[in-house]
């Protein structure tokens, strides 16, 4: 196969970026994205060219690490990371235009790479279930219904990539939140602080500058995971219950 | 190159101050539109029960409540919550678009929409539109009493026939009632689940549903008078 | 190296009654090391083997809750083992820096374990108890693990289940709200808690959350993107050495930055990715290991390997890394490769039958294709060595063996294959664009885990004090082979409930003497990670790093891999040797040090697998035998089975640094047991 790609390149995050063209040739089908993308820095290197920077990890759609706008989708054309994205999910001679999650909660750090640093201080508000190691109860002290337990998996299956904020039009990253609001509220464990948790969170969102969710659910279609819609009406439900108990 | 996101952590988070407070102010004061826009249009409705049917009633709206209210005292408590929804609506509306704009300065070269709807995609400028609509639809048919037809202003129900009778203005409603119906279809969906009430995918399935019925009950009620008076079967 | 010789030392000479050996079975590496003095781990306490740990813990001694906050913790990586223990530790009171190189601690590699934990709840009334956990992981890692620690292992394991459940980890669960449990990896008690196949990632979650909650306590700071480039090991005015900072490199701004601390612990993870293609992360490195390595902390069994025979085998040249799939996979389908080489490239469903070698169950007709990892992965290399392997050819080889479900999907139906493996099939399908209901799929073996790692006494502390190291980082649990679901328990035993409390036997002299950027030690640490940097970006030559890393793999996949010789080993510890010349005179990094440059952190990487490659050559060498993940091709039975020397070679062999140039230094700590009997496993 052979590509055009048009890749956004930015130096460092204090610099301007801009989009630049790279033709490639040679692509096998069964490469993933991310490989294409490998195969292209070898190329640039050996021209003198420096590679481009991009983050990936684990390469098996469970880190989160990597995450790409491609030709204008989050993760790319199909419901999956970036990562387990193959090129014969493309055809000879296509253009593709790749660039990195927009959002100014998440400014750029160098070419398609991106700090997500405002997901860790949303969990640090109380995305978590306060208990000192050691202090825990015998596990079968704590019964959870399998339904309440399933659906706690169900969400907490979100592996923080970005790309629902990356998708929505409004920068929100309300899915994200309520994955994990859904997730700790779901389980008898998390009801202490679920009043505490949901306000702190949502705080903290809107402070790091993500936008405000309009319920249109470009998030849960760009969702590697599925997580559903749901999420966020659960969220709002718990915000609502934290706002009439006077937090 | 944008702002860079603050890596400090918010104290004292409280959750009237927050964005989803505002989408419950945006959702709250929408119902309120809902509910008023059915009784709207059940006043419309009574058109088909002939002229004085429908002036009796625009007459008893002022006079309902008499003599525990005064003349018109229902219409300006309705008037006075309408006028507290709006400000709402358009207070959330103006504070949460303008924290979208900002959430993404630097836009994308390509950016495609997968999931959402065209009324959903249209809520901002299509409320402007209604806002602007509205405007009008008062100096037209309240405030102005405007005849464009050059008749009397003094008679309800001749005031409608009036201005229907002219294709144009008719065609003006009918944009506004497109308008509206779109911004019913998402609104309603979004206020229920902003509200909370979609949990789980039936109810999620059935909150949609329950927009596309709303949005097409409101605006077909609505858009049943100018078309009866432009097509003569009310005049 | 060093002073600290003495500490770990014996007083007593326990080869002077040993049996004789047969020589020619410890003289394969004698050229490429010094013998040294032997170890002897000096903290596990004597007595009973059931009371060593709640005597240790009683031992160790305290520190005062108003002196923790005065004394520093810096710790290397956020998977189990790191988060979970930077979390308690913040929870205690120390003050603790965390650090990761990925972009947030959530990402580590635990979060991609599949299968489950292990403990020794017996919920199912089974016969479980800690005692058979214990005894299933000495005899899982074939005798060549230390039995204090593991007993303390299964211990602990209990209280992981339950602080987890605490935390909110969404275990699956039974209709009565019970807890569940499955049997794993061929033992015969159900004992593996799971959160369906994504038990690590929600176990690391809860690791990751509760070390955010401290973070926004104020106890631990995270430095994400930040790599570890070398530890400070600096003598205080008596003399003694400590481990007492690190240096790190800002992998945005590329800043080199020193941090101190009383302490330092290194939950880096595993080295799997010396072998370039693993099932190891991208970014999975031995940099902070091998660098304390070579400031004097010694690496043991750095040869024992655990290569998985089910995973997704390379498409081409551009693989930049394997996938696992579960080895239940094993219970249904049937594994064959055809039986003339003609065949290897034509459509599997058009040979016949009588075409097919369904090479497992021909060989050992009893187990089949549920033979342990080890043969399994061994009879597919030599099918494929054969020139019967199937697939694409890479490299000229085909590397891929047939595992069929058209007998399962006859036998059970489509619709219960579907429901048993449907998301494996999907994941499958996904990476090779074949659907498996229609066409056998394509396995190869894989290099997964790796049981060798820094040396730890008791108390986790390594040859250098005040280094402590957890997790897969370390040796101590596994001994040559790991059961399956007994990585995420031993991240989190030493996380959680053990580095805790030896840590605080170690602090409770603290705070140490201060030292700052001045100290020569300090100046010393950063002048060499400067020119280090300043080298790589400097030789301008012509080869990519990547292209060596992926040379350096087919070398150590060759020669170190399943299979292992006399003198494959010999030539590929020559191969590195020049490999690694060449990469230090002709490696092209491009881009600057002030910025994010991945070539340049790639580079030193490689640099540092370059060196533990040859290091686990000469390890694999010098252990002529075969046990657990380590096969000798000299030491088997007639049956091909592993074959172990107990007498010659019942020791963990700690390797200390010899110098830049120099051969390494062998000493060898024995394997005593008493509360166990070794055993000679056998399959047949």
């Amino acid at each position: 196969m052979k590509l055009t790609l048009k890749i956004w390149r930015q130096p460092n995050a204090a610099s301007t970026g801009a989009m630049h063209t790279y033709e490639l040739d040679g692509v096998s089908p069964d490469m993933s994205f991310l490989e294409m993308l490998d195969v292209l820095n070898e190329d640039l290197n050996a021209k003198g060219e420096e590679p481009i920077a991009f983050d990936s990890d684990c390469r098996e759609g469970i880190c989160g690490m990597c995450g790409l706008m491609i030709n204008g989708q989050a993760h790319g054309p199909e419901v999956t990371t970036t990562c387990q994205l193959h090129m014969r999910s493309f055809e000879d001679g296509d253009e593709i235009v790749i660039e990195p999650w927009r959002a100014d909660a998440f400014p750029v750090l160098k070419d398609l790479c991106v700090d997500r640093g405002a997901f860790d201080r949303i969990i640090q508000q109380g995305g978590y279930i306060s208990v000192n190691t050691g202090s825990a109860p015998e596990a079968h002290s704590i019964q959870v219904p399998k339904d309440a337990a399933d659906r706690a998996f169900d969400v907490a299956t979100c592996i923080g990539c970005g790309a629902c904020v990356a998708a929505c039009p409004n920068g929100s990253a309300s899915l994200f939140m309520g994955a994990k609001i859904t997730h700790l509220g779901e389980l008898p464990q998390g009801q202490a602080e679920r009043d505490s948790r949901v306000v702190n969170m949502v705080g903290q969102h809107d402070h790091e500058g993500f936008g405000g969710c309009t319920n249109i659910g470009e998030c849960t279609a760009a969702c590697p995971k599925e997580i559903p819609l749901d999420v966020i009406s659960q969220l709002n439900r718990d915000l609502r219950t934290a706002l009439r108990h006077g937090h | 190159m944008t702002s860079v996101a603050t890596p400090t952590l918010v104290k004292g988070a409280r959750a009237a101050r927050s964005t989803i407070a505002l989408k419950l102010l945006m959702a709250v004061s929408g119902l309120v539109f809902i509910g008023y826009l059915l009784l709207h249009m059940y006043g419309n409705l009574k058109v088909f029960a002939g002229h004085d049917a429908f002036n009796e009633y625009a007459h008893h709206l002022r006079t309902f409540g008499e003599p525990m209210l005064p003349y018109t005292g229902l219409l300006w408590i309705i008037r006075l919550v309408l006028i507290v929804a709006l400000v709402a609506h358009v207070a959330s509306f103006v504070a949460l678009a303008a924290r979208a704009s900002k959430a993404r300065t630097q836009k994308y070269a390509v950016k495609k929409n997968i999931a959402s709807t065209l009324s959903s995609r249209t809520m901002r400028w299509g409320g402007v539109a209604l806002f602007i609509f509205v405007v009008w639809h008062l100096i037209h048919f309240t405030i102005g009493k405007v005849n464009p037809a050059g008749g009397p202003t003094n008679d309800p129900y001749n005031l409608m026939v009036d201005s229907f009778s002219l294709w144009w203005m008719t065609v003006i409603y009918l944009l506004a009632l497109v308008a509206l119906g779109l911004h019913l279809h998402h609104g309603t969906w979004s206020a229920l689940q902003t509200l909370g009430l979609t949990g789980n995918a039936r109810a999620r399935a059935r909150a949609k549903r329950l927009g596309v019925v709303i949005a097409v009950l409101i605006a077909g009620g609505f858009a049943l008078v100018p078309l009866s008076v432009l097509f003569g079967l009310v005049d | 190296m060093t002073d600290s010789h003495s500490e770990f030392s014996s007083d007593v000479d326990s080869h002077a009654d040993a049996p004789t050996i047969d020589p020619d079975l410890i003289d394969d590496a004698v050229d490429y090391f010094i013998p040294g003095e032997p170890l002897v781990d000096t903290k596990a306490p004597s007595g009973p083997i059931a009371d060593r740990w709640s005597t240790r813990k009683f031992e160790a001694k305290l520190v005062n809750p108003a002196n923790r906050r005065k004394l520093s913790i810096i710790i290397v990586g956020t998977g189990l083992a790191g988060a979970s223990a930077a979390a308690t530790l913040g929870e205690a009171g120390y003050n603790v820096k965390s650090f990761c190189y990925q972009d947030s601690p959530r990402r580590a590699h635990s979060i991609a374990a599949q299968g489950g934990i292990n403990a020794a709840k017996n919920y199912k009334e089974d016969g479980d108890s800690v005692h058979r956990l214990f005894y299933d992981t000495v005899k899982g890692g074939d005798y060549r693990s230390r039995e204090s620690n593991v007993y303390r292992l299964a211990e602990v394991s209990t209280n992981i289940i339950d602080q987890c459940v605490a935390q909110g980890v969404p275990f699956a669960r039974e209709y009565g709200g019970l807890l569940d449990n499955r049997s794993f990896g061929g033992v015969q008690v159900s004992r593996t808690f799971y959160a369906r196949g994504q038990t690590g990632q929600q176990l690391l979650i809860g690791a990751y959350q509760a070390l955010e909650r401290q973070v926004a306590a104020g106890t631990v700071t995270t430095y994400a993107r930040h790599e570890m480039l070398e530890v400070i090991v600096a003598d205080d005015s008596s003399g003694q050495r400590r481990a007492r900072g690190i240096i790190a490199r800002d992998m945005v701004t590329g800043e080199v930055q020193t941090h101190l601390a009383d302490v330092v612990v290194l939950a880096s993870g595993g080295y799997g990715n010396v072998f370039y293609l693993s099932t190891n992360a991208m970014g999975c490195n031995v940099t902070a290991a091998w660098r304390a390595h070579r400031k004097g902390a010694y690496m043991a069994n750095p040869c024992y390997t655990q290569i998985h025979p089910t995973c997704i085998p390379v498409s081409g040249s551009h693989q930049s890394k394997l996938t696992l799939m579960s080895e239940s996979l094993r219970n249904d389908g049937r594994i064959w490769v055809p039986k003339r080489k003609e065949d290897c490239a034509k459509d599997p469903r058009e040979i016949p039958e009588e075409d097919r070698d369904y090479y497992l169950e021909r060989i050992y007709p009893s187990f089949g294709n549920l033979v342990p990892r080890d043969i399994a992965s061994r009879a597919a290399k030599y099918q494929c060595d054969d020139g019967r392997g199937v697939g694409p050819e890479v490299d000229g080889v085909r590397r891929g063996v047939y595992l069929d479900f058209a007998d399962a999907i006859a036998r059970l139906g489509r619709d219960a294959v579907e429901a048993k493996y449907g998301n494996l099939f999907d994941m499958y399908a996904r990476i090779t664009g074949e659907d498996p209901y229609e066409v056998p799929m394509r396995i190869y073996p894989a290099v997964h885990y790796v049981m060798g790692g820094l040396w730890v006494d008791y108390d986790l502390q390594s040859t250098i004090p005040g280094l402590f190291v957890t997790g897969e980082a370390n040796f101590s649990d596994h001994g040559a082979n790991r059961l399956g679901a007994s990585a995420l328990m031993q991240g989190l035993a030493d996380g959680y409930f053990v580095l805790p409390h030896t840590i605080r036997d170690y602090l409770a002299d603290g705070p140490f003497e201060k030292i700052d950027e001045s100290h020569p030690a300090v100046v010393e640490a950063r002048t060499s990670v400067e020119e280090r940097i300043n080298h790589f970006l400097t030789v301008n030559g012509t080869r990519s790093v990547d292209s060596y890393h992926r040379e350096l793999g087919n070398i150590m996949w060759e020669y170190c891999g399943m299979e292992r010789t006399e003198d494959g080993l010999k030539k590929a510890i020559d191969l590195i040797r020049t490999l690694k010349d060449d990469f230090y005179r002709n490696v092209k990094v491009l881009g600057t040090a002030d910025s994010l440059n991945q070539s340049l952190e790639k580079a030193g990487r490689v640099a540092d697998f370059l060196e533990l490659g040859e290091l686990m050559c000469i390890d694999a060498l010098n252990r002529r035998e075969s046990c657990g993940g380590h096969f000798r091709a000299e030491s088997q039975t007639e049956d091909g089975e592993a074959l172990r020397h107990d007498d010659a070679f019942a020791y963990v062999a700690a390797w200390e640094w010899g110098g830049e140039g120099e051969k390494p230094i062998l000493h060898k700590e024995d394997l005593v047991y008493t509360a166990i009997e070794m055993k000679q496993r056998s399959y047949k």
